[in-house]
């Protein structure tokens, strides 16, 4: 939980606000992905599982 | 039927998070989706293993993890994002934090030891909690919470984050002094 800085900040423990910065900037790399919704493959992917399934009753 | 489709619904409402963290495993969309797919083929066909009542969600992040695990890590970083397309994926950001910022922050996590990053993705970005993350990774929980702590402390290292107030107008600054971190994309 520490981190080494140089000799005017020899250790630095990790405050609530760094990882409050961290989660906040993994979640918008994480949400532009999330944000693009779900691709048509998938759809017609589990359209096309859920047909063969019925079919197949 | 009925109950059918709530499955199919929840396993559409699982992809955009699974693509995130399926990019996050490999690296490139293109490979991502594939591995998305196999993973809901995987799903689809041995839905009689999902118990009812039980997060879909992690299941299928199991399922897609023990999938890159087993396949897709054979073939070893040759994945990476050598072509930019995961770059690329992404051009049409809005402005919100700088553009240079999260490309830093990205390269940073490409430093991360790989069980360090996934365990910081699945918590802090995915949502799951330590425990479930501890199930979609097959290890102890404290494995889970050490893995995350370590990596906070090596992307605070790496961006040389020594408060949150570091995140201001002196970036462009060390960015240059943190040049050989960030190069690749800088071109």
């Amino acid at each position: 939980m520490y981190v080494q800085r140089s000799e005017k900040n020899p250790v630095v423990k990790l405050g609530p606000d760094i990882k409050a910065k961290i989660g906040m900037q993994l979640r918008q790399i994480y949400g532009e992905i999330v944000d693009q919704g779900v691709p048509d493959r998938f759809v017609e992917l589990l359209k096309r599982l859920d047909d063969a399934n019925c079919e197949g009753r | 039927m009925g109950l059918r489709k709530n499955v199919r619904e929840a396993m559409l409402e699982a992809v955009p998070s699974l693509r995130a963290f399926a990019i996050s495993l490999c690296g490139n969309v293109d490979r991502a989706d594939d591995l998305v797919q196999e993973a809901l083929l995987r799903a689809w066909a041995n839905m009689g293993s999902f118990q009812p009542g039980t997060n879909m969600s992690a299941w299928l992040f199991t399922i897609l993890r023990n999938l890159f695990r087993s396949e897709y890590r054979k073939r070893r970083r040759e994945v990476e994002d050598v072509d930019g397309s995961y770059a690329e994926s992404l051009t049409s950001l809005p402005e919100q934090n700088s553009r240079l910022e999260i490309v830093e922050f990205r390269n940073a996590l490409k430093l991360l030891p790989s069980e360090q990053r996934e365990s910081l993705i699945l918590v802090g970005a995915s949502g799951f909690s330590y425990e479930e993350a501890a199930q979609i990774c097959g290890c102890a929980v404290g494995t889970i919470k050490s893995r995350v702590n370590r990596a906070r402390s090596r992307l605070a290292e790496i961006l040389s984050i020594d408060s949150a107030s570091d995140f201001g107008p002196d970036r462009e600054t060390r960015a240059v002094a943190n040049s050989d971190i960030v190069r690749n994309d800088r071109s």
